[in-house]
């Protein structure tokens, strides 16, 4: 039977020597993560084992970052819920306050996700692992109790599309452009349940960080799952951060797939989803004159060290517009501190931006930078449902760290590579 | 395992807001929420549901929110199974995940009409339309799958399994 990658690693969680789509099987996990908001439920169910013990108290990850720092007394007692199981149970990888970050950031960063491993987690972004060559995938509460009692978790075999890019971005362009159009491309609804594979020389011009980003928003398009196949870039940065032995698969060259959609990369432009699907993408010349409040930088879509590198670079010896207000927001302590180290903190400040402690905070519309009624935001996050960041008549823009950082000077939508930014 | 009832025939994209509309999420009591069961698509519904029924739909059905609140209202209306040309996936999940079982079946779906007299047998995913005589297969849960829906649903399963 040829597989593609995502089958061939689930027939290996699950002891079989070959799947084949459509098939249920059980399959054993490396990490079951939970946030603040899933957990608590998830804990409740796990209490009917009525164990003493978790499965592996090195393979769960809990990560206060959606409501934290506690927003207000209901997100403490969530939070407070979630802490107290850590300590009871004993789990290693709880990340407190002061260690945390966003949850999807944070693992990689703490090596505890690595090529071939098999990642439940009760947040639909946890298919961002899939840069690293890992089948990971979003699920709910009841799935992340028994996961964390058993170690298991069962899966029907999805299909899969697969993305063959080409060629190299352009100036200013990156991994949210190439999402983004993807989606504006097959819709929300585009690879429903099905493994979005990529594959092809492109790949070698997409760094990590553009892959995270890829792969986070494989879940806006339906997908299961999102992969990158393991090569030297990957390897480099497992070494850096892993703790783990990377395990690697490869799609059997014959494997059968749904579709293969071709992508050269060089043909993207800065893509914007207009309100309020992610596939609603607009290209510069599709914009208009869009006036915006507020720029948000951060997210476990862009919030990482390139990403902010990136906004510095338009940012530096410019002023943020007086009629915006632009957050950043790193994503987890690590790359808070090495931000501030390399003086990017000084471009922000001096630009008149804002830095906050990380969170998930206005993504999810929870804290820390809520749209007013009638106000519109042009943001890195990956959700522009109807009011998603705040109150129902708010617009997000959901857009790369460039045109957020050029759109911030501008005070309006903004193309970075608009000739004077 | 088998399951036999009337259909109840619904089209593409039925989402987890006409399933069970956000307005009844302050309970999340089963009874209640089956109290509201497709309220918002088919009035009749509720009225009109027998312990054994069948629903058939078309594709993505219990797309939208992840609400688990969805299943719950349906299995708790009576419903013995949903057959759908797909379904989203976390509706899929959660439906395994609660103890509902959910078939893939375009061909049946196709030629299953509201009222049709229907009857699924999951251990070889043989789906009857007893009302017209036409046969359908869907593939057939594995064994644990079947032993899950058995059982009443995953934390149920495990927790049994457990004990062995
Ligand atoms: S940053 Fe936004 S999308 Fe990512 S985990 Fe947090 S709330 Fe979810």
């Amino acid at each position: 039977m040829k597989m593609t990658m995502s089958q061939k690693l689930l027939a290996s969680k699950a002891g079989l020597d070959s799947v084949k789509p459509g098939q249920l099987i059980m399959a054993n996990v490396d990490l079951v993560l939970g946030n603040d908001i899933t957990s608590p439920v998830a804990i409740a169910e796990f209490a009917k084992f009525g164990r003493k013990e978790v499965f592996d108290k090195e393979k769960i990850a809990l990560v206060p970052d959606h409501f934290a720092p506690n927003k207000d007394i209901k997100a403490a007692e969530q939070c407070k819920c979630m802490r107290n199981f850590a300590h009871d149970y004993n789990i290693t990888n709880y990340f407190e306050v002061g260690k945390m970050g966003i949850e999807h950031a944070l693992l990689p960063e703490q090596g505890l996700v690595t090529a071939g491993d098999l990642v439940i987690g009760a947040d639909s972004h946890t298919c961002t692992y899939g840069a690293l060559g890992a089948f990971s995938t979003g699920v709910g509460s009841t799935d992340m109790a028994c996961g964390m009692a058993t170690g298991k978790a069962w899966f029907k075999v999805p299909t899969a599309v697969r993305f063959n890019l080409t060629g190299k971005f352009n100036e200013n362009i990156g991994g949210k452009d190439l999402i983004l159009h993807i989606i504006g491309m097959i819709g929300v609804d585009g690879v429903l349940y099905q493994s979005m594979e990529f594959t092809g020389p492109g790949i070698q011009n997409l760094t990590i960080d553009d892959r995270f980003t890829v792969a986070n928003m494989a879940i806006e398009a339906g997908a299961k799952n999102g992969i990158f196949p393991v090569d030297d870039i990957t390897l480099d940065y497992l070494k850096a951060h892993g703790k783990k032995v990377p395990q690697i698969f490869e799609a059997d060259e014959d494997a059968v797939y749904e579709k293969v959609i071709e992508i050269d990369l060089s043909t993207i432009k800065s893509t914007v989803s207009f309100p309020s699907l992610p596939d609603n993408t607009k290209t510069p010349e599709q914009w208009g004159l869009v006036k915006i409040d507020q720029v948000v930088i951060g997210s476990c879509t862009n919030g990482r060290l390139s990403d902010l590198r990136k906004a510095a670079k338009i940012l530096k010896g410019k002023t943020i517009n007086s009629n915006v207000r632009c957050i950043i927001l790193p994503a987890t302590q690590q790359i808070w501190k090495e931000a501030m180290n390399e003086g990017l903190f000084e471009i922000f400040i001096d630009a008149g931006a804002i830095v906050s402690t990380p969170t998930c905070g206005p993504c999810l519309g929870g804290h820390m930078g809520i749209l007013a009624e009638g106000e519109r935001a042009v943001s890195t996050t990956n959700r522009n449902f109807v009011g998603r960041m705040g109150h129902v008549k708010s617009e997000v823009y959901l857009a790369g760290p460039e045109v957020a950082a050029a759109s911030a000077v501008k005070g309006y939508l903004a193309d970075p590579n608009e000739g004077d930014n | 395992m088998k399951a036999k009832g009337k259909a109840y025939k619904y089209g593409n994209n039925v989402d987890t807001d006409v399933i069970i509309p956000a307005r009844y999420l302050n309970s999340s009591v089963a009874s209640e929420l089956a109290q509201h069961c497709m309220e918002d698509i088919d009035d009749t519904f509720t009225k009109t549901v027998e312990k054994g029924d069948i629903i058939v739909a078309d594709k993505n059905f219990g797309c939208g929110s992840s609400r688990e609140h969805a299943p719950i209202a349906i299995k708790e209306s009576g419903i013995s199974c949903v057959i759908a040309k797909t379904f989203a996936r976390i509706f899929y999940r959660n439906s395994i995940n609660i103890g509902l079982p959910i078939l893939e079946c375009p061909d049946a779906c196709d030629n299953i009409e509201k009222g049709d007299e229907v009857e699924v047998d999951f251990e070889t995913g043989k789906i009857t339309n007893l009302t017209k005589n036409i046969e359908f297969q869907a593939e057939p849960f594995p064994q644990f799958m079947q032993s899950l829906i058995e059982a009443g649903g995953l934390v149920a399963y495990m927790v049994k399994k457990g004990d062995k």
